[in-house]
């Protein structure tokens, strides 16, 4: 068993202004794969290095399988690690390079001979166990760094951004690839990745990290769906979510929200708000267009029809404020045409303009996968 | 017709090579031999030239016939073998000594330690002296009214004033030399060894750290092979300058300790013979061609090692 415990971790770069990683709390379950997804700067790969032991923490302990591993070297961690710059040894062969830790080990020869090979089986590299790490490409390297990790048979993996050098075509194959030996190894796995598709593809859980803190942690599709803060929705996701802003109104008892002088009718924690602005949060694909004018729809005007194949991708002006949604390559959007708007209700999400929170769920709801 | 045919060829001539284009052209392709030409003519009027001029003082008499006379002189005189005995002997104990001081201090500078920075200076100092006041320092430890023998009596350690530096004690006048040149000289070493360790990138030896190394298992298995190119680089470096090691022995045994480059000195100064002082320099030489050679050769670095960040 390897749940990883994170408590209070806090890390301060000599010189840093702010801390790097701010009080983080996380508790990643046994086997699970958990993305610590942020921009650059967020402090993801600080978090990481400190559960890998190669930075010191400031305050806080980190516990695996129950045992207090804040002030234990990275060795005595039992942890295996792919680095972003794959830090795959220059002067041993494949073969040594995927033995290096069954050596420090010291297992037997026949027993490290067995492993290296099965492992290099899995990352097809047995025609290349003979080579330098110079004579083979980028990918091939990724897949000797991913090789040395998976033969330790680890309880935790932890990958800091391991597909980001690798082009767009090979990323995306190999990380299928990744989540199937992943999978197959039952490691409980910290992944770091700034690409919000990966954290998606990948993770059981993804925590969007800002600024050294950790904003959200939920399933990819409870993060993509009801994201915690107006950030979260706009990193994650391609388009980014829209957010429009609306003003909190109430009559009668009801609460609506006023959008460019159309109508949506608004949940009842809004009612706090009323007389504010908000921001209306949409994702691209909950958003209906037509071509022609019915009574409930918000008139919008057509700026740019992008087509991406399987959709158009438009952008659409309501008043000064702008938007994008996805319709049917069909759709008869011309530039400078009108069209008309219908966001599917139960997709609406609602933030506060000036702290960017999400008004609606608690945040217990949120946090639970 | 004929006529003709021969000036349109001629006009076609005239019109391909414009002449303004021409001579930028030139102008461009002079440049780079513009630039070098000082550096060149410096090498050859300072370096190539006398070098030519040492080979030839070297085998061929005033009279300018070719001869051995002056290797042979060389060799049969009786200090020429305690020469070579005692350059192999400071080669064998000073460069790995060195080398071994060098990596420490190095592997320390490149350390997270602090105050490390006292360390850099504090071993840098020998770097501003020269090797004949280097010599000097340690003569006024080692003469026998010097600080280490005043020491010793003011301490009880001993009540007769040693020799440490006469001939009838080689092993002490060996070992102050010794001292003196390890001091003298290891900073290249080390300053060579500093800069190859900060290329290697930290995360080869955090990727061993995590995968179960211990300081001493990276050490070997991972920052020694990377520095493998500069080590080498030092252990050419530092072994040729060590068969050119002449000002301390000077200063400190005066002709007590005979090596290759105080015998050339000797001949050409005190016996005013400038042939066999050619032939030790041509000696030296051909020890540093030969030694450099053999390092290249057993610390050979496979290409496919390295090129890779």
């Amino acid at each position: 068993m390897a749940e990883i415990l994170i408590q209070n971790i806090t890390k301060t770069y000599a010189g840093g202004k702010q801390p790097a990683v701010n009080d983080v709390n996380l508790t990643i379950r046994d086997g699970e794969f958990m993305v610590l997804l942020g921009p650059s700067g967020c402090g993801k790969t600080t978090l990481l290095r400190m559960i890998a032991g190669l930075e010191y923490t400031d305050a806080g302990q980190i516990s695996i399988g129950g045992r207090d591993v804040t002030d234990l070297p990275p060795r005595k961690r039992q942890i295996a690690m792919v680095f972003q710059s794959y830090a795959v040894f220059p002067h041993q062969t494949v073969f040594e390079n995927i033995a290096f830790g069954l050596r420090m080990r010291k297992e037997r020869d026949a027993d490290v001979k067995r492993k290296v090979e099965r492992s290099a089986a899995l990352l097809q590299l047995e025609p290349y166990v003979e080579r330098y790490p110079a004579q083979l490409s980028g990918g091939q390297r990724q897949r000797v760094a991913v090789a040395r990790a998976i033969v330790m048979e680890p309880k935790v993996l932890l990958m800091d951004e391991p597909l980001s050098n690798l082009d767009a075509l090979l990323r995306l194959h190999f990380r299928a690839d990744l989540k199937k030996l992943v999978q197959d190894l039952k490691a409980t796995t910290i992944y770091v990745t700034h690409d919000q598709v990966e954290a998606l593809s990948l993770g059981d859980r993804i925590a969007v990290m800002r600024q050294g803190e950790v904003i959200q942690c939920s399933s990819p599709m409870a993060v993509y769906d009801r994201p915690a803060t107006e950030f979260v929705g706009s990193f994650i996701g391609n388009p980014p979510m829209n957010f429009l802003r609306g003003r909190v109104e109430r009559t009668n008892g009801h609460v609506h929200v006023t959008l460019h002088e159309h109508v949506l009718t608004a949940p009842p924690e809004l009612a706090q708000h009323a007389g504010r602005d908000v921001l209306i949060g949409i994702r691209a694909e909950n958003i209906e267009a037509e071509a022609r004018e019915t009574p409930d729809n918000l008139p919008a005007r057509t700026e740019v029809v992008e087509p991406l194949g399987s959709h158009l991708l438009v952008t659409a002006a309501i008043g000064d404020q702008r938007l994008k949604l996805l319709t049917r390559t069909d759709f008869p959007a011309q530039p400078d045409g009108p069209l008309w708007l219908r966001p599917e209700p139960d997709k609406l999400r609602w933030f506060e303009v000036d702290t960017g929170r999400e008004i609606g769920p608690t945040p217990q709801q949120r946090t639970e996968a | 017709m004929s006529s003709q045919v021969t000036t349109r060829p001629q006009a076609e001539r005239e019109v391909i090579p414009a002449p303004p284009q021409r001579r930028a052209r030139r102008r461009t392709n002079a440049t780079p031999y513009l630039l070098l030409a000082p550096a060149a003519i410096f090498l050859v009027v300072f370096f190539a030239w006398p070098m030519m001029q040492a080979l030839l003082l070297a085998v061929r008499t005033g009279t300018g016939a070719w001869t051995t006379q002056y290797f042979r002189q060389m060799i049969t005189d009786v200090q020429f073998a305690r020469a070579i005995r005692n350059t192999l002997l400071l080669i064998v104990t000073l460069v790995p000594l060195q080398m071994v001081l060098a990596l420490v201090m190095a592997l320390l500078l490149n350390s997270n330690l602090r105050g490390k920075s006292f360390f850099l200076y504090a071993w840098a100092i020998p770097l501003a002296i020269s090797d004949l006041a280097a010599g000097i320092v340690w003569l006024a430890i080692f003469a026998d009214r010097g600080y280490l023998n005043s020491m010793l009596v003011s301490w009880g350690l001993s009540d007769t004033l040693f020799n440490f530096l006469s001939y009838e004690h080689p092993v002490s006048m060996f070992v102050a030399v010794m001292l003196a040149e390890t001091w003298r000289a290891t900073w290249i070493v080390m300053v060579i060894l500093v800069a190859g360790l900060q290329v290697i990138p930290k995360e080869y030896s955090e990727a061993a750290e995590v995968f179960g190394a211990t300081r001493w298992q990276r050490l070997r298995h991972v920052t020694l092979p990377l520095l493998r190119p500069s080590l080498q680089v030092a252990l050419i470096l530092r072994t040729i300058l060590a068969f050119q090691v002449f000002a301390v022995v000077i200063a400190l045994t005066g002709r007590n300790l005979p090596v290759l480059a105080s015998e050339a000195y000797n001949w050409y100064n005190g016996y005013n013979n400038p042939n066999v002082a050619a032939a030790y320099a041509l000696l030296i030489l051909l020890f540093s061609v030969v030694n450099t050679f053999v390092y290249l050769r057993a610390l050979r670095i496979r290409d496919e090692e390295v090129g890779i960040a």
